[in-house]
C-alpha cells in the first residue's frame, strides 16, 4: 500500500507544481494595503526612472499607508505588456501610457473611466492644461486616462558648432533650416567625406517616424486622417511632408546615413553631445545633457514652413507626453485612485517634471521657479500654441506603427540608394491600404 | 520526450493481462489482481501531468489561434473575445487575396522565408557535417575544438543575436572595421548589413552561426555509431576519402540526417527571435519572414483575426510537408538501421 500512496503523493505535487506554474503568469499578487504601478521610463535608463520616482512613492506610502510595487517599463516593450494586460484582464493597479495611445486603449474598455471618485481624486478636469487634458480619450467620450507628465518637440541644437559654421540664430524657416544644416554639414578631417552633419535623428524609430509625419503633413495642409475617418497619409500634402524629412538625408545630403539605423532617441542625443550631428527635434534631451555633462546647447522652436504661421499650419509638435490610467480590473481601485490624485498634486507634479524633465500637466504647478527656465518656457508655448493632438481615433496604434514604420523604410532606402517622390507615394500607400484594411 | 513518454505508456497500457493465477493459497490468488490493477493505473498516472502540460501549452493555444482565425479580433473586442464577430473565411480571404497589400506581403514573404530555410539549413547542414567529420578522427586538441564548435548553442540566442546586432552596425560595428579598414573592401563605402539587401544575407549569417552547432552535434553522434572496419575496409579496396563519405558515411548517417534536416527546417521556417532582435519590431522589407509578418500584423496593426489566418495557413501548410517528408524520407519503424 505504501508505493501506490506515495506515487499518488507525487502525482498531487506534480499537479500542484502545475497548476503553480501556470498562476505565475501573472503579476505578483498585492496584499490590500499593496498596489502594483507600471511606470514608463522617464529618466536616464530604467533604474534612473525607479530612482527618481521612488521618493514621490514613498511620500504616498507615508501619506496613506498603502505601499506601491513599482516596475518600471522600457518603451520598447510598454505598448505589447499593456496589451498582454489588456487581453488577460491581469494587469496592475495603476499604470502609464504613452498619450498617443489613449483612444487606442480607451477602446478596449480596460481602463476605468475619468469620472466619480477618480475625477474628484484629480480635482477635475479644470486643474489641468486643456491641450493635456484633450489626449485622455476620444472627443465626446469620457476620458480613462489624465495627463501625468508633459512634452512637445523642440529643436535643440549644438552652440558650439553654430557659432563655428558663423550662424548667429537658430533658423526660423524650414528654408533656412535646411540652409543651416548645409552649412553645418562639414568634413573634418579631409577624407572627403562628411564627418559632421547638420541634423540628426532617429530614422529607425517607428513612433517618431510617425510624429513628423503628423507635422510635417499639417504644415503642408495635410491630415492622416479624412473628416469620415478615412486614412490619407498618401494625399499629396501628406507626401510632401514626408518628403521634406525623407530629404534630409536623401537629397538634402544634412543627415548621415548612419542615422538609418538609430532606433533609439538616445543615440541621436549622442550625436549632438559627440558634436557629430548640430540640430535635432526632442521632446526632452536635458536629462542625457546633464547625465554627460554637456552644456553648449540651446533650444528654439520646430521651424516651420513660413515663420510666425498658425493653426494647423504652425504646428511643430503633437501633444506629447504620458497619461495614467487605472485598471479596471484592479482589485485595489480605492488606494488605486490615491495614487493617481497623489501623483498629479501640484507638489508631486514639481517633484516629478523637475526630475524628469517634462512639463507639469496641472495648472498650479506650472508657476514654479522650478519651470521658468528658456527650455521649459520653449516647450510650454509649442504645448500651449503649437501643438495637436495626434489623431483621437481607435486605430491611432496602428497608424503610428503604419507610417513610422513607411518612413522607416523610406530613411533605408535612402542609405543604401536614393528616393524619389513616387517612392515615398508609393510607401504611404501602401501604409494606407493596410490601414483601410484593418478598420 | 513526449514520444517515448507516449512510446512506453502505449506498450504499457496494451500490455496482455497476465494469465489467471494457478490454484493455490489465499495470498497467492489475491495478489496478481492487485498488480493488475497498480499496472492499469500506472502508466495513465505517469502520463497525466505531461497530458496536462500539453494541452496547457500546446493544445488549448492551438485551438484558441485556429478560432481567432475565423473571427474579427481586434483591439476593440479584446476584453470580450468571446462575443467578437464571426466572419467566416473573411481573413483568409484578406491574407491570400493577391491584388492587395496585404496578400501580395504575404505570397513576397513565404518566397523568400523558403528561401533563407533552404540557405540556412543547406549552410548550417554542410558546417555541421564537415565539422562532424573533422572531428571524428582522433587527434589532440579534438575536445577543446570540441567544446569551443559548440560555443554558439551554448549562447542565449537574444545575447548572440544582439552582440551581432552590434558588429553589423554600419558606422561603428566590427564587420565594417575588418572589412572596410582593414582589408579595404567595398572601396570607401561602408556598407549597410541591417537595411535594404544585405539586411537577407545578415539574417542568414546569423541563423547560421547559432543552427549549425546543432547539426555538428547531432551528426557527431551518428557518426559514432559508424563502425571504423568497414572505413578500413573500403580504403584496404581503394576508395577515396569522398567516395568512403558518399558511399559510406551519407548512407549510415541517413536516419539522423532525416530527422536533423527536418526539425532544422521547421526551427528557421517559423524564425522569429533573430529578426526581431536584430532589426527591431519592423524587419526591413527585404528580410520580412512569415513569423515577424504574423507579428506586424497581429501587434502592430492590432488585426488579429488576419495574423491568426496567417498562422493557420503556415501550420496547415507544414503540417503537409512534415507528413509528407515523413513519409517520403524518413525510414519506417521496423527497419533496423
Amino acid at each position: 500500500m505504501k508505493k501506490p500512496f506515495r506515487m499518488l503523493s507525487a502525482l498531487a505535487a506534480t499537479a500542484a507544481m502545475t497548476l503553480g506554474l501556470s498562476a505565475c503568469g501573472g503579476s505578483p499578487q498585492a496584499t490590500s494595503d499593496t498596489i502594483t504601478y507600471w511606470a514608463s521610463d522617464q529618466g536616464n535608463n530604467l533604474d534612473d526612472t525607479a530612482a527618481k520616482l521612488k521618493p514621490s512613492l514613498d511620500r504616498f506610502t507615508e501619506k496613506t499607508g498603502v505601499k506601491v510595487q513599482l516596475e518600471v517599463i522600457s518603451w520598447t516593450d510598454l505598448y505589447n505588456r499593456i496589451l498582454t494586460a489588456v487581453t488577460s484582464g491581469d494587469g496592475p493597479d495603476v499604470l502609464n501610457i504613452g498619450n498617443t495611445w489613449a483612444v487606442t486603449l480607451q477602446e478596449t474598455g480596460a481602463f476605468e473611466p475619468v469620472e466619480g471618485a477618480l475625477l474628484d481624486a484629480v480635482g477635475g478636469k479644470d486643474r489641468f492644461l486643456q491641450t493635456s487634458w484633450s489626449t485622455g480619450g476620444a472627443e465626446g467620450k469620457t476620458p480613462t486616462s489624465v495627463p501625468l507628465y508633459g512634452l512637445a518637440y523642440n529643436m535643440y541644437y549644438n552652440t558650439k558648432m553654430f557659432k563655428e559654421a558663423g550662424i548667429a540664430k537658430a533658423p526660423v524657416t524650414w528654408d533656412e533650416f535646411v540652409a543651416d544644416a548645409k552649412k553645418l554639414t562639414k568634413d573634418t578631417n579631409g577624407d572627403g567625406k562628411p564627418d559632421q552633419w547638420g541634423f540628426t535623428a532617429a530614422g529607425a524609430s517607428v513612433s517618431a517616424n510617425s510624429h513628423q509625419a503628423f507635422v510635417r503633413g499639417l504644415q503642408n495642409g495635410g491630415t492622416l486622417f479624412d473628416k469620415d475617418g478615412q486614412p490619407t497619409f498618401d494625399s499629396d500634402a501628406q507626401v510632401a511632408g514626408v518628403k521634406q524629412f525623407i530629404d534630409l538625408m536623401a537629397n538634402d545630403k544634412v543627415m548621415s546615413p548612419s542615422d538609418a539605423e538609430i532606433s533609439q532617441g538616445a543615440q541621436k542625443i549622442d550625436n549632438l553631445i559627440n558634436g557629430k550631428a548640430a540640430m535635432l527635434f526632442d521632446q526632452s534631451p536635458l536629462k542625457n545633457f546633464g547625465a554627460r555633462g554637456f552644456k553648449d546647447w540651446a533650444v528654439a522652436p520646430v521651424p516651420m514652413l513660413t515663420a510666425g504661421a498658425t493653426g494647423d499650419a504652425g504646428t511643430q509638435s503633437h501633444v506629447a507626453g504620458i497619461n495614467l490610467s487605472v485598471f479596471k480590473n484592479s482589485k485595489n481601485k480605492e488606494n488605486a485612485i490615491k495614487l493617481a490624485g497623489f501623483l498629479t498634486s501640484d507638489a508631486e507634479q514639481v517633484a516629478l517634471n523637475t526630475s524628469y524633465s517634462s512639463l507639469p500637466v496641472v495648472t498650479g504647478a506650472s508657476g514654479d521657479p522650478a519651470f521658468q527656465t528658456d527650455e521649459v518656457k520653449a516647450k510650454r508655448d509649442a504645448l500651449a500654441s503649437h501643438s495637436l493632438p495626434m489623431p483621437l481615433i481607435a486605430k491611432e496604434g496602428q497608424m503610428e506603427t503604419l507610417t513610422g514604420t513607411a518612413i522607416k523604410n523610406l530613411f533605408a532606402k535612402a542609405a543604401t540608394g536614393t528616393v524619389s517622390e513616387a517612392d515615398i507615394k508609393a510607401a504611404l500607400k501602401d501604409a494606407n491600404n493596410q490601414m483601410a484594411a484593418a478598420q | 520526450m513526449s514520444h517515448s513518454a507516449l512510446d512506453s505508456s502505449r506498450a504499457a497500457a496494451g500490455s496482455e493481462p497476465a494469465p489467471d493465477p494457478a490454484p493455490g493459497p489465499p495470498e497467492n490468488t489475491t495478489a496478481p489482481p492487485l498488480r493488475k490493477r497498480r499496472r492499469s493505473f500506472l502508466p495513465y498516472g505517469l502520463i497525466l501531468p505531461a497530458a496536462i502540460l500539453e494541452v496547457l501549452i500546446h493544445i488549448g493555444p492551438m485551438l484558441l489561434g485556429i478560432w481567432i482565425a475565423f473571427i474579427s479580433l481586434t483591439q476593440l473586442n479584446l476584453t470580450n473575445w468571446l462575443n467578437a464577430p464571426f466572419v467566416g473565411l473573411q481573413n483568409f480571404i484578406n491574407g491570400l487575396n493577391p491584388d492587395s497589400t496585404i496578400g501580395q506581403a504575404f505570397f513576397s514573404t513565404v518566397g523568400r522565408t523558403l528561401l533563407y530555410t533552404v540557405l540556412v539549413v543547406g549552410f548550417s547542414w554542410i558546417l555541421g557535417m564537415a565539422g562532424a567529420v573533422f572531428l571524428s578522427s582522433n587527434f589532440k586538441g579534438r575536445a577543446i575544438l570540441r567544446t569551443f564548435f559548440l560555443v554558439p548553442y551554448a549562447l542565449p540566442a537574444y545575447v548572440g543575436t544582439i552582440a551581432w546586432a552590434f558588429m553589423f552596425n554600419q558606422r561603428d560595428g566590427a564587420v565594417n572595421q575588418i572589412l572596410v579598414d582593414t582589408l579595404h573592401l567595398f572601396g570607401d563605402e561602408r556598407p549597410f548589413w541591417l537595411l535594404g539587401q544585405n539586411s537577407f544575407g545578415a539574417m542568414i549569417i546569423v541563423n547560421v552561426w547559432q543552427l549549425w552547432p546543432f547539426a555538428f552535434l547531432m551528426l557527431m553522434a551518428a557518426l559514432q555509431n559508424v563502425p571504423t572496419d568497414v572505413y578500413e575496409a573500403a580504403a584496404i579496396d581503394g576508395a577515396s576519402l569522398w567516395q568512403q563519405f558518399r558511399t559510406i558515411t551519407l548512407p549510415m548517417v541517413r536516419p539522423a540526417n532525416g530527422v536533423l534536416l527536418m526539425v532544422m527546417s521547421l526551427w528557421t521556417f517559423n524564425q522569429f527571435n533573430i529578426p526581431f532582435v536584430l532589426f527591431g519590431a519592423a524587419s526591413p522589407k527585404e528580410a520580412t519572414l512569415v513569423s515577424p509578418l504574423i507579428y506586424q500584423n497581429s501587434f502592430g496593426s492590432w488585426n488579429f483575426g488576419l495574423g491568426g489566418a496567417m498562422s493557420v495557413l503556415l501550420l496547415i501548410a507544414l503540417f503537409i510537408a512534415s507528413v509528407f517528408y515523413i513519409r517520403m524520407v524518413l525510414p519506417k519503424g521496423d527497419d533496423n538501421d
